[in-house]
């Protein structure tokens, strides 16, 4: 039972990378003319023609293109580079590869973005927990009340106003960047709180963001999962409060938040851009703004298909984890 | 006869509405001797899972219960959380309504076994778990399942064997075979009926369907705006029954020898929260008189065991 859901689910997660990969192959030879003269052509009009050895690129894009291939041929080639993490050349880094420039941007996002998106859920998931318990004491509404009220204020402008807070008008965190320009980075003390200080206040925007909407499902969860009926005959059973408590309503209500998680997880890096753009965090979200900036389509295209990869990969993992929480999801048949 | 397991008396149960207050449970008082069988009858709304609820002392607030229940001769009402908290399901049992949705989704059958005996400080081996599933005639693989594997009528059975468990000197089933169809119904009964005479343990079983209640119950209650306005041995109240409601209820059973159309009775019960004065039963009573408007009728004695609250009540 289990292993078919398995193999369906893998099955669903193979189709959707085809799928993205076959659209990043098939988008610039659907749009007219020749991509790579286009995408030259234009970067050589906004940097007035100080590009480097224009012709050895487009050679280079050409015999990469395979343009004079059939499209089936292409087609294939396309995929062994994909499968070979081969993504190309950055047009305005040239010749760095989109590889290596991806590679290099997402530890930066996994560790923002990803720490500051875990430790909202954490907070956010036992602070609802915690309001839903029946015997919360009174202070605890009073000390989530801001959190809520944060929640309804988009993250980039939180950012905004922690930027000028913190780093202009009393300057004690960095205004940008992931890392002081003067140091070398090492495995030492001094590396490690030097990425942590400019982490904060980026990862300060999301937090302080995220906390109150996960809190708020949280609560709202709780609170419909100890109205449903299995709750009466737990407490008609004699259990603890403690007990129906962690085991009938926070286990049954965590199911949604965890999926929510893995969503948000999975859209990590175009779901909070505008924090890596605000605080110049060299992020994948920072790179692939500055892509888009400068026309550096293959990068563009590179970073897509890794989120494409990355929402497939989280949702799979997801549908893994389901069934091990709500036994009920391998019966479904969809 | 023997003590009373449980006594009942001028229980009430009150909500605190927009509205104002909304008496749910009025002023109903009953006792069961060991191994007797009450049946609680009454249409929707009346009161009945409300009474039971508030037996099992898990009425939660904006609702208020008052009034007296002796449990074995321990005050229900006066126990502390914890001794509250043992005493449900090891001396008293529910098996909810809808008792198809009663059961944790995500929990095994064994585990929602286990955390019973765990909360009671008994051990939970896998041969007791076998034992209880078979005396309500399921096959100890069950115990393995989750509830969505197992049909409504197996789930209704798993209620069962957990009431059961700790061997409860009362039974508190509310509607435990509405959602099953009339096959089922029956087997689930009988294997209730079985088992709860096994611990001799007594029952309240609560229902809508006279008929099937008729064959299961030594006693019949008959609840209306939430008051009990009948109750008496079920032979005695089928044959004569001394409240106007009783009578309609009985009369609105649909006969095997003469087909006619199924008759509802007419009219709507009174609000819970705005109550006229008098007899609740008045405003769809065919016999009502000016002294059922301003006079609500205490219950009277009619024959050994059976009361009925109308004014009418001896000249029936
Ligand atoms: N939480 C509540 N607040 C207000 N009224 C309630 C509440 N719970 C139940 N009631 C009222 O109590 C009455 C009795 O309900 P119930 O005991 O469920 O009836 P029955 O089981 O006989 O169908 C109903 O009129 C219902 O509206
Ligand atoms: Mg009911």
């Amino acid at each position: 039972m289990y292993l078919d859901y398995v193999i369906r689910r893998f099955g669903i997660m193979v189709l959707i990378f085809a799928l993205a990969v076959t659209i990043n192959f098939a988008l610039p030879r659907l749009s007219p003319g020749d991509p790579v003269e286009q995408q030259l052509s234009q970067l050589m009009a906004s940097s007035g023609g100080q590009v480097g050895d224009v012709r050895a690129m487009v050679e280079s894009y050409r015999q990469r293109f395979g343009l004079d291939q059939p499209v089936w041929r292409q087609y294939l080639d396309y995929w062994a580079m994909v499968l070979s993490l081969d993504l190309g050349f950055s047009l305005a880094n040239y010749p760095e590869r989109v590889g290596e420039s991806i590679a290099g941007a997402m530890p930066w996002t996994l560790g923002l973005l990803g720490m500051a998106t875990l430790i909202s859920f954490a907070a956010g998931t036992l602070l609802g927990g915690l309001l839903a318990w029946p015997r919360a004491p009174r202070w605890l509404g009073w000390f989530a009340a801001p959190f809520m009220v944060l929640s309804a204020i988009p993250y980039f402008l939180i950012g905004v106003i922690l930027l000028f807070l913190g780093a202009i008008v009393y300057r004690i965190f960095p205004a940008g960047g992931g890392f002081p320009f003067e140091l070398t980075p090492r495995a030492d003390w001094a590396t490690v709180s030097g990425i942590l200080w400019h982490a904060t206040l980026p990862a300060l925007s999301i937090v302080l963001a995220q906390i109150g909407a996960w809190a708020i499902g949280m609560r709202g969860m709780l609170v419909s999962v100890l109205g449903e009926d299995h709750i009466v005959l737990a407490e008609a059973k004699g259990l603890t409060q403690r007990r129906i408590f962690l085991w009938y309503a926070v286990r049954n209500a965590l199911l949604p938040q965890l999926t929510k998680l893995a969503l948000t997880l999975g859209h990590l890096v175009s779901g909070a851009i505008l924090v890596e753009v605000i605080f110049s965090y060299p992020g994948m979200g920072y790179r692939l703004y500055q892509a888009i900036q400068s026309k550096d389509y293959f990068v563009v295209q590179g970073i897509v298909l890794i989120l494409s990869l990355s929402i497939a990969v989280t949702m799979f993992i997801l549908d893994l984890l389901y069934p091990l929480i709500d036994p009920r999801i391998t019966n479904r048949r969809n | 006869m023997s003590a009373p397991v449980i006594e009942v008396a001028g229980l009430s149960v009150r909500y605190r509405t927009a509205k104002g207050p909304a008496l749910a449970v009025d002023d109903v008082g009953f006792a069961l001797s060991p191994g007797e069988r009450l049946g609680l009858v009454g249409e929707s709304g009346s009161g009945k899972s409300t009474t039971v609820l508030a037996l099992m002392r898990m009425i939660k607030p904006p609702g208020a219960i008052d009034g007296r229940i002796l449990l074995e001769g321990r005050d229900v009402l006066a126990l502390s959380e914890e001794e509250l908290r043992r005493a449900r399901f090891a001396r008293m049992s529910l098996v909810p309504q809808g008792a198809m949705s009663s059961l944790n989704p995500v929990l095994r059958i064994r585990s929602q076994f286990a955390d019973l005996f765990a909360a009671h400080g008994e051990r939970a081996d896998g041969h007791r778990i076998a034992a209880l599933l078979a005396r309500v005639g399921l096959p100890a693989g069950v115990a393995d399942r989750h509830p969505h594997e197992l049909s409504g009528g197996m789930k209704q059975r798993v209620c069962i064997a957990l009431a059961i468990a700790l061997t409860p000197a009362v039974i508190l089933a509310d509607e435990p075979t509405s959602a099953l169809d009339v096959v089922v119904q029956k087997q689930v009964l009988a294997t209730l009926g079985r088992v709860q005479q096994e611990i001799g343990a007594a029952i309240v079983l609560i229902g809508h369907d006279m008929a099937l209640m008729a064959h299961f119950v030594d006693r019949i209650g008959v609840m209306y705006a939430g008051r009990l306005v009948e109750t008496g041995p079920v032979k005695a109240v089928f044959r004569a029954p001394r409240h106007p409601y009783t009578r309609m209820l009985i009369g609105a059973l649909p006969s095997l020898t003469e087909r006619r159309a199924f008759q509802g009775i007419p009219g709507v019960p009174p609000s819970l929260t705005d109550r006229p004065p008098g007899c609740p039963f008045q405003t769809r009573c065919p016999a009502a008189e000016a002294r059922c408007r301003t006079e609500a009728p205490p219950a009277r004695t009619v024959g050994p065991g059976h009361e009925a609250a109308c004014h009418f009540a001896e000249a029936a």
